[in-house]
């Protein structure tokens, strides 16, 4: 097998993989930014990726289960807005308990949906001109809809944050949100906006799974997705552009133990190809943090909830 | 028109009515919305509470099984309160529970013939050091370079039940189990005692001791006034001088450790052997207790009771064809509405246009 032969599929399959992190750690990412710290992104997607099958089963469209996700995904997350943003509840606790109602929601409610195949998932369409693109056509451009989705969605949130007038307001109402007060923007209204954007995103991600990755439900399906986002966005630094790439490199190592397995690699237990994600979660993530000494370019209100009389 | 306008203004010191009376209309409010829940998914929410209380609190073999469920609940909640007085967030339990019950496990496979009163101790020590070192690894970062232990504790939460795994589906296996993912049974002398005829066993009272021990260092030692200290504000607590990377490690040591011993207790007192799966989520579920519990080692105990019997009550309504991740499902909520009602304990609330609203401070 020449070596191209090898890294092509590969490289394809670490997109596939990464683009349910991808939207996962986007919206956490977004969600961050507004200062508020969401660890309900694993429950997030398991909702998402319950109600999108579900709707897709339902109806025979894959989009509206698209649609679906991202309802449910916002719907739950505005639990954790209300509770940390209005009630000013621990970011931390309120979050775990996200994902632990998100895992019981999603194992109720997908209960009876257990094994039917999804009609319709997102199939692969090759993107006309640049699938033919010599080594780089099939790893980006011959995929799903979801996948060429996420692309654009990079970019968007991209040159929204850096280049709009209402992004630098995102970036500041993590930093400063007592600045933002001061000029008359609503500090509530806007997290309540970032957080349920960002649980929409994140029942994208879930959706992906269901729809696309491995059409069909399974309960805990998600496997520490969701948590491997939440560390990514700190690996990402904050930034749109270093999610994409750290999305593709944890998806590359998924993929790599999963081809691994199925090229009969012997030597290596299928059980210590099945924890390289976290394994490397762990390491990367000590890595980044070390080598930025501890001063990483995390918002500066970060985690906490805002009260106007302590300003 | 009038638009309902609040605002929150901070007590001093938490309400001590509320500190009781939101934990117990949390509960009530969570079955409130899960019976809606059920209703609307066309289930009977009366006959469901119904086996899930009668199967977990209304008979002699229910109890039994509730407080079995309780023990690991008790131990793993003790672990991570501890962890959470200092503000480290140990969601790593789980993956603990397992490493201890990897560590106990190894004592009785390599050595069937020690005496009963080598055994059991020697299986505790090892259960609890396997537990602690497994929490110390994100202990190390978290201290040195601040790395975030929530992610690192879950993470390793994944990677302790696939080490598990290996083991017991490769080089654990029992010879004679017929390829079933499990090791060899525990010689006698490794099992905890049961009590009375039952599934209960002495595990128990290691959760009752570490309890004991928990309420007496956090209430009258030195080091659990600075663990307090630490938790509450790490400025303060470096200006007085206490050691606060040692704390982390230390604590979190003997966070894992707890857990740890959680693992020892149910391969010894209720499987004897290693399997795979041998937590439904016991590390997860320890993370509410604790909350709910507000970090109190008596309140614990009590409250993983609770727990057990909404876990047990899961399992029973499956026979009328209802998912058990309506208790995952309950317990979330519950913790939900403890979270939302900390707002009363910890400030008031205000209505506009309330009378006296512009006197009140």
């Amino acid at each position: 097998m020449s070596i191209q032969e090898f890294l092509i599929p590969l490289l394809a399959a670490a997109v596939i993989a990464g683009t349910p992190i991808l939207y996962a750690a986007l919206g956490e990412l977004i969600t961050e930014r507004a200062g508020v710290i969401n660890l309900g992104v694993e429950g997030i997607m398991l909702v998402g990726a319950v109600s999108g099958f579900m709707a897709a089963v339902t109806t025979g469209s894959p989009w509206i289960g698209l649609l679906a996700s991202m309802v449910a995904g916002g719907a739950v997350a505005l639990i954790h807005a209300f509770l940390t943003i209005t009630l000013r509840a621990n970011q931390v606790v309120s979050g775990l308990a996200l994902t632990i109602f998100g895992t019981g929601l999603s194992g109720y409610l997908g209960k009876s949906y257990i094994g039917i195949p999804v009609e319709k998932p997102f199939s692969v369409v090759p993107l006309g001109p640049l699938a033919d693109i010599p080594f780089i056509g099939p790893i980006l451009f011959q995929q799903d809809a979801l996948v060429y989705i996420s692309y654009v969605l990079v970019v968007i949130i991209w040159y929204y944050m850096y280049h709009t007038r209402p992004g630098l307001n995102l970036r500041a109402l993590g930093e400063n949100p007592a600045a933002m007060d001061a000029l008359g923007l609503n500090v509530f209204y806007l997290r309540y906006i970032y957080v349920v954007a960002g649980g929409a995103l994140g029942g994208v991600g879930g959706a992906y799974l269901s729809l696309a990755y491995a059409p069909s439900w399974l309960e805990n399906m998600t496997a520490g997705r969701g948590w491997i986002a939440v560390a990514l966005v700190i690996f990402a630094l904050w930034n749109p552009w270093r999610a994409l790439m750290g999305a593709y490199l944890f998806g590359g190592i998924d993929a790599l133990g999963f081809r691994l397995q199925v090229l009969g690699i012997h030597e290596i237990s299928p059980f210590f190809l099945k924890m390289l994600p976290y394994v490397f979660t762990i390491l990367i993530l000590v890595f980044v943090v070390a080598r930025h000494k501890g001063r990483l370019t995390t918002p500066g209100a970060l985690g906490l909830s805002y009260d106007r009389e302590e300003r | 028109m009038n638009r309902l306008k609040f605002k929150l203004e901070k007590r001093l010191t938490p309400s001590p009515v509320m500190v009781f009376i939101i934990p117990l209309v949390s509960v009530l409010l969570a079955l409130l919305l899960g019976a809606i829940f059920l209703a609307l998914t066309g289930e009977k929410p009366l006959t469901v509470y119904k086996i899930m209380f009668e199967d977990s609190l209304g008979s002699k073999y229910g109890l039994t099984e509730t407080m079995v469920k309780a023990i690991p609940l008790m131990l793993t909640s003790l672990g991570v309160s501890l962890a959470f007085k200092m503000k480290l967030w140990n969601i790593g339990a789980e993956g603990q529970l397992y490493m201890g019950a990897m560590g106990a496990t190894w004592l009785p496979l390599t050595f069937p013939s020690l005496p009963v009163y080598l055994m059991l101790p020697g299986m505790v020590v090892l259960g609890m050091i396997a537990g602690g070192l497994w929490a110390l690894l994100t202990a190390i970062p978290r201290a040195v370079w601040k790395v975030n232990e929530i992610i690192t504790t879950l993470m390793l939460n994944y990677v302790a039940i696939l080490w598990v795994d290996y083991l017991v589906y490769g080089p654990w296996r029992d010879p004679q189990g017929s390829n079933f993912p499990f090791t060899a049974s525990f010689v006698e002398a490794a099992r905890l005692p049961g009590l009375g005829n039952t599934r209960l066993h002495a595990g128990l009272f290691f959760a009752l001791a570490i309890a004991v021990i928990l309420a007496i260092v956090f209430k009258y030692s030195r080091w659990g006034y600075s663990i307090n200290v630490i938790g509450s504000s790490e400025r303060a607590a470096r200006y007085a001088g206490m050691n606060i990377k040692r704390n982390i490690l230390l604590v979190m040591f003997l966070s894992g450790a707890i857990a740890g011993l959680a693992g020892m207790a149910e391969v010894s007192g209720i499987i004897g052997k290693l399997q795979h799966g041998i937590s439904p989520g016991y590390g997860y579920t320890a993370i509410i207790v604790a909350w709910l519990s507000k970090l109190n080692p008596l309140a614990i105990l009590i409250v993983s009771v609770l727990f057990g019997a909404l876990q047990v009550g899961g399992y029973a309504v499956q026979v009328v064809g209802v998912p058990a991740a309506v208790a995952t499902m309950l317990q979330g909520a519950i913790l939900f509405f403890v979270l939302g009602g900390e707002v009363f304990t910890n400030y008031r609330v205000k209505f506009s246009g309330q009378k006296g609203e512009k006197l009140s401070k």
